[in-house]
């Protein structure tokens, strides 16, 4: 506790900023360490701390309580002690992993060495090492092909959105397809996209695996909608006020765009973004189960068809592990939502 | 004779409806001098914002038109700044970013970075808010909010200030300031503004001429009155002054005998309502907002 107390004061102005707007809580801790009227400070920790704190033990407990009771044929359904075991259980065996890995090129090294050692013009061979993915490699590989589908989408879903909120031609024109894809299940585009990838994406090197670009576009296409639809309403919906102002002053289109149309439209923007962000990262893992991409959805299916007694518990832990991962996504787009917010008396959550 | 400074001819404008077209406007003919303040006046829905808008080049007459300095007015520009009713500033930027993007606009050939700065801080002390020259629309008072307002208009040089109700939303002391404030400019610059009031107090303090409607539909000027008040006005004196009592009769009589507020000439009911007018402040300045 000491040593943690110590170094959050060290933390320097920038990185207090970033820690202030994803953790509420953090803040009177802060304060508190710096002995700013210590009292406000604990009733505010009490009050955004130690509730939810509470509240999870609870969980715990009733968790704890009825897990072992029930029976399948894996054995009992894993409490929290066992699901722990297994997270120090996933850790260790990347490490284990890693080791090897490392252990692999280094025995390459030595033995491409040796040859160039007995002959200058030797080719040698630098083989990558293919070991199995472990628990934390999915985990990178979920959040790289979430993270892209996402910024691809909104990339499109933007400027779309812009368009058809300026002109009511093209919202009329647009709207009735939004409509219509807008509640497809991502994952009934998956078998035409897995097809449609096989057939044109063809390459001797590909840059990207098709396993990465299928899932990655399955993603986009659940990211489009919300993103346009909300950024659409938001330009839409711009005080007339405002657009007087901008023709009276003559603002050119792109200055009436940035100066006018995109800070208004901010706010629905945000929340565009933060729906899509969300559904994307549901609609990953089951992308990955279904299409056996890697990433975590592979992970919780491989554990599912391997069947041991440790993997109803590695599953959960992955199940954990999601939730977490998507809270912080959440998170990091709320305190972007904040920051790019000129409202600063909106309450956000 | 010469060619006025600002002329409206003729203007009239049809609004489409369901049921064909509606006339709001029909025949208003004005000619204004530079650096007249003039105010226009009338019961609510009887054009007033329609002929500033028409001048800003919001609107397009139907029929006649402006012409401001021999060039028809066809589209906004920033040479017809407005002041509009509730300020109209851009919330996302501070009070110097808002003017900053009018001055950008307008001399972003002919004046140097530094000399904008200087430009906007010159505009911003005619509306005595250099104080807060970095705070956000939404950390100020309304009454400073309209003043950046103004001096947004007033950073833009326009030929023609045009303001729709500028005061309209704000309570009787800090309205009674900024008119202060608006005439001690006006002195100084010598603008020509043209003014949308629902005060009477407001429209004879202030002006040079009242232009007063008459109610629509078909709404056109009913009568002009010149002010010949002297310059520089001092509203206590003023109110003690039979001269200024007898402009502010003439506007009362105007609105109440000759032209009654549309609400009340309901058939029937109407000879037994009291006469007054919802919209329109007679005695004091007690807020409307």
């Amino acid at each position: 506790m000491e040593q943690s107390h110590n170094s959050l004061k060290e933390i320097n102005g920038a990185t207090m900023k970033l820690l202030k707007l994803t953790t509420g809580w953090l803040e009177p801790v802060i304060k508190l360490l710096k002995g700013e009227n210590p009292k406000q400070q604990l009733t505010i920790i009490g009050r955004s701390l130690i509730v939810p704190l509470i509240g999870i033990a609870v969980f715990l407990a009733i968790w704890q309580g009825t897990a072992p009771r029930i029976v399948t044929s894996l054995g009992a359904f894993p409490g929290p002690v066992q699901v722990w075991e297994q997270s120090v259980n996933l850790v260790a065996e990347h490490n284990e992993e890693r080791e090897k890995a490392e252990a692999f090129y280094e025995r390459q090294r030595l033995r491409n060495e040796k040859k160039l050692a007995k002959n200058p013009d030797a080719k040698v061979k630098i083989r990558s090492y293919t070991g199995k993915p472990t628990f934390l490699d999915q985990i990178v590989t979920s959040l790289v092909t979430v993270m892209t589908g996402f910024l691809l989408a909104s990339a499109i879903a933007i400027p779309v959105g812009i368009l058809i909120g300026l002109s009511p031609t093209l919202y009329g024109a647009i709207n009735p397809l939004i409509q219509l894809f807008k509640p497809v299940s991502p994952l009934a585009w998956l078998p035409l996209v897995t097809m449609v990838v096989s057939a044109v994406y063809v390459s001797s090197d590909p840059m990207f695996s098709k396993s990465f670009i299928t899932s990655m576009l399955t993603v986009l296409l659940c990211c489009l909608w919300p993103t346009m639809i909300n950024t659409a309403v938001g330009v839409a919906g711009i005080s007339k006020d405002l657009l007087n102002v901008s023709k009276v002053l003559s603002l050119g289109w792109w200055t009436h765009i940035f100066k006018i149309v995109l800070p208004s439209a901010i706010p629905m923007m945000f929340t565009g973004l933060r729906l899509s962000l969300g559904i994307a990262w549901m609609v990953l893992i089951a992308a990955e189960m279904l299409a056996q991409n890697p990433g975590l959805g592979k992970f919780v299916w491989d554990e599912f068809q391997n069947g041991s007694s440790n993997s109803l518990g590695r599953i959960m832990v992955a199940v954990l592990v999601i939730g977490f991962i998507g809270f912080i996504l959440d998170r990091i787009m709320l305190s972007l939502q904040k920051g790019a917010s000129w409202d600063k008396s909106a309450v956000l959550r | 004779m010469t060619i006025s400074h600002l002329e409206l001819t003729d203007v009239c404008i049809d609004f489409p409806t369901p049921n064909g077209p509606f006339r709001a406007l029909n025949h208003v003919n004005l000619n204004v001098d530079k650096g007249e303040f003039i105010s226009l006046i009338g019961h609510s829905g009887c054009g007033k914002s329609t002929v500033l808008n028409i001048v800003a080049g919001l609107h397009q007459a139907t029929q006649g038109g402006v012409v401001l300095d021999g060039k028809e007015v066809d589209q906004p520009g920033p040479e017809r700044a407005v002041v509009f009713q509730n300020h109209s500033l851009l919330p996302w930027l501070s009070a110097y970013e808002n003017v900053e993007l009018a001055v950008k606009q307008v001399f972003k050939r002919s004046k140097t970075k530094a000399e904008m700065r200087e430009w906007i801080e010159h505009n911003m002390q005619l509306v005595h808010m250099e104080h807060a020259m970095d705070k956000r629309p939404g950390e100020i008072s309304g009454g400073m909010k309209q003043r950046v307002g103004i001096a947004r208009a007033l950073a833009m040089e326009p030929k023609v200030l045009l303001m729709d109700e500028p005061f309209g939303a704000l309570d009787a002391l800090t309205r009674a300031h900024l008119q202060d404030s608006l005439m001690e400019i006006h002195a100084d610059l010598g603008n020509t503004v043209i003014m949308i009031t629902h005060d009477v107090d407001e429209a004879v303090l202030l002006s040079d001429r009242i232009v007063m409607m008459t109610n629509g539909p078909a709404a056109t000027i009913g009568d002009i009155l010149k002010i010949e008040l002297e310059r520089p006005r001092e509203r206590v004196s003023m109110s003690e002054s039979e001269e200024y009592n007898h402009y502010r009769h003439e506007v009362l009589k105007f609105l109440y005998e000759r032209q009654r507020n549309p609400a009340d000439v309901e058939p029937e009911v109407a000879e037994e309502k009291p006469d007054k007018g919802p919209e329109l402040e007679l005695v004091g300045k007690e807020d409307a907002a």
